[in-house]
């Protein structure tokens, strides 16, 4: 019976969620919504798992649906490349689950908890849906399903602060486009090939070596649409509203998993298919991704100095960090590859850790967090500051942190690839990232006022405590996240040069 | 497709961005289903007449496609809907003015 279910774990980490979450909808009780959730991913985690072991003894699974073969049925692939995000998402979904109840209790009508859970599940079935599935238009529904079911979470922020309705509705419109634009390039790629698989795709593609106008025309558009998506520089402007009105529980799984899943898509399309392009690539990378992201990278840094409001400043600061990961992913070599990987990994722990922590603080003092309402609470809170400390260092990237090995490595990348402007211009951003830290720290630990310690919730400190931990765990004992990102980047270069 | 866009980047009310997404939404699932016309293609019904099929794949892609355009749509709607009742109103100016009131 056990087997028959691991058989076909490639499917259920995706089916399972979504679901639960049609049972879980119209479930009047507070607490079972949660329960089966947690259950619910324990259980992603144990497939999750599964799908590892399987992957280390063969290195590739396809598993097709209705066992239609690939170019005419729709099917998943786990290999390399994903393997590791597959189970960092697993673990992060079940950590950000644990630590929501109390969150969702303090900051929605507890009589909806059944259907925030409904979407809460709907979201993470989705965006797994992103990082297994092979299939270019199955990826826009997914898409879809995801983005529908996040804008419905962060408009459950609208009981604290009205302004997440407008947060919201922004995010549906601009990221409905974006997928529009997508579907659009994928409407050219199908006219031009006549298949959605992207294996078959590669293979198809190729008979039109020099290239033509329509499948350029749809390539620009399907990475158009998913930079919209991943909140890539010009077009981020839905991210910071968004994530700063939604419930805390709902930024954090966001800000860790959802631009992370849509930016290793991107990579994937861009280093597995329109690779056999690769002057059009090279082309997209040197003179769009390139620029944008030292751009994203220093007008993000600079808008969250200015920040008063905690989340803002949090949400400002995620685009400049995926602005170091597209700058990595850009350099078009393993190097690159690989600390764009690594960067994925530390980059979700350590602004999910980030967001747990500010989240705890506005359900501690009933409003939103700003920076002079955090006087003192280095003293008051002491558990919750320090994680919060421990955080914000490895986002800056100090040693002994896992912000640290992101750093490094995107800094022998840009080395090997002789771009001293970027290397002068990301060390500048850097420091500058330790100015909009020390604003906080100085209210938190150097204020006039002491405060007596208070009591901290063991159940919202433990998962924070938990990613404190593995932040400094992989800052010291980094193997593990640079062999993923190392693995990620051999199957994606080996496409490349062959 | 242009006039759809159009709509939802020059309009002032909530609501008409939501109609000017269902327009260019819609547009692009005309261009699909125009992909899918083979010359002289019948219906893809099997039939000894018929020597050339449609191509039936584009309108299943288009099926999943509206249904996520209906999705969008009713969210889109019933956000709308919401933000007119917290704010009594769904131009964005007003709404603008109003958050800067708030906020002083």
């Amino acid at each position: 019976m056990f087997n028959l279910f691991l058989d076909d774990a490639a499917a259920l980490v995706v089916v399972l969620p979504l679901l639960i979450s049609a049972i879980i909808a119209f479930m009047p009780s507070k607490i079972w919504p949660w329960i089966i959730s947690l259950v619910t991913l324990v259980l992603h985690l144990v497939l999750s798992l599964n799908l590892l072991k399987e992957i280390s003894i063969s290195g590739l699974i396809i598993y097709e649906f209705g066992n239609w073969e690939p170019p005419w049925g729709i099917s998943f692939k786990i290999d390399g490349v994903n393997i590791g995000l597959q189970l960092l998402f697993s673990i992060f979904a079940l950590i950000s689950t644990f630590y929501s109840r109390k969150i969702f209790l303090s900051e929605i009508d507890s009589r909806d908890s059944g259907k925030a859970y409904s979407l809460w599940l709907l979201a993470i079935g989705s965006l797994n849906g992103i990082i297994l599935t092979n299939d270019i238009f199955n990826l826009f529904v997914f898409l879809e399903i995801s983005a529908l079911a996040s804008i419905s979470l962060i408009a459950l922020g609208a009981g604290q602060n009205r302004k997440a309705l407008l947060a919201a509705f922004n995010y549906l419109i601009i990221g409905a486009i974006g997928a529009t634009f997508y579907v659009i390039g994928v409407g050219f790629a199908y006219a031009m090939t006549g298949t959605l698989n992207m294996n078959d795709l590669v293979i198809q593609l190729a008979q039109y070596s020099n290239g033509q106008l329509a499948i350029f025309a749809g390539m620009s558009f399907m990475l158009i649409g998913l930079m919209v998506k991943a909140a890539i520089f010009p077009v981020h402007i839905w991210l910071p509203p968004a994530y700063s009105y939604a419930p805390s529980a709902v930024s954090t799984l966001l800000a860790a998993l959802a631009t992370k899943t849509i930016l290793y898509f991107f990579v994937r399309l861009l280093y597995e298919v329109f690779i056999i392009y690769p002057s059009y690539l090279s082309l997209f990378l040197d003179f769009v991704l390139y620029p944008l992201s030292l751009l994203a990278i220093f007008i993000g840094t600079l808008i969250a100095i200015y920040q008063d409001d905690i989340k803002k400043l949090l949400a400002f600061s995620s685009i400049a960090q995926i602005g170091y990961i597209t700058l990595a992913l850009s350099l078009k070599d393993h190097s690159g590859i690989t600390s764009g990987f690594i960067h994925i990994f530390n980059h979700a722990l350590i602004k999910g850790g980030l967001f747990m922590t500010v989240g705890y603080f506005a359900i501690l003092q009933k409003d939103r967090v700003t920076l002079s309402s955090l006087k003192g609470f280095g003293y008051k809170y002491p558990i919750t500051s320090f994680a919060l400390l421990i955080c914000g260092l490895s986002l800056i990237g100090l040693p002994l942190t896992n912000g640290f090995i992101s750093k490094l490595y995107l800094f022998q990348a840009l080395y090997t690839n002789q771009m001293y402007f970027s290397i002068a211009l990301v060390a500048v951003s850097s420091a500058l990232a330790v100015a909009y830290f020390w604003k906080i720290v100085e209210q938190m630990w150097f204020s006039e006022i002491k405060f007596k310690s208070e009591k901290e919730d063991a159940y919202i400190y433990l998962p924070i405590l938990i990613i404190t931990v593995s932040i400094i765990v992989f800052g010291i004992y980094s193997s593990p996240i640079i062999e993923f990102s190392n693995l990620s980047a051999d199957y994606l270069i080996s496409g490349y040069q062959n | 497709m242009v006039g759809g866009l159009f709509i939802i980047i020059t309009s002032q009310n909530y609501l008409k961005k939501v109609v000017g997404l269902a327009i260019f939404q819609t547009a692009v699932f005309v261009f699909f289903v125009s992909l899918a016309k083979v010359l002289d293609g019948t219906a893809p019904i099997l039939t000894k007449i018929a020597n050339a099929y449609s191509n039936p794949l584009p309108h299943v892609l288009i099926l999943t496609a509206i249904v996520v355009g209906v999705a969008t749509s009713a969210l889109g709607l019933a956000l709308v809907l919401q933000i007119y009742r917290n704010y009594e109103t769904i131009e964005e100016k007003e709404i603008q003015s109003l958050e800067l009131k708030s906020d002083k």
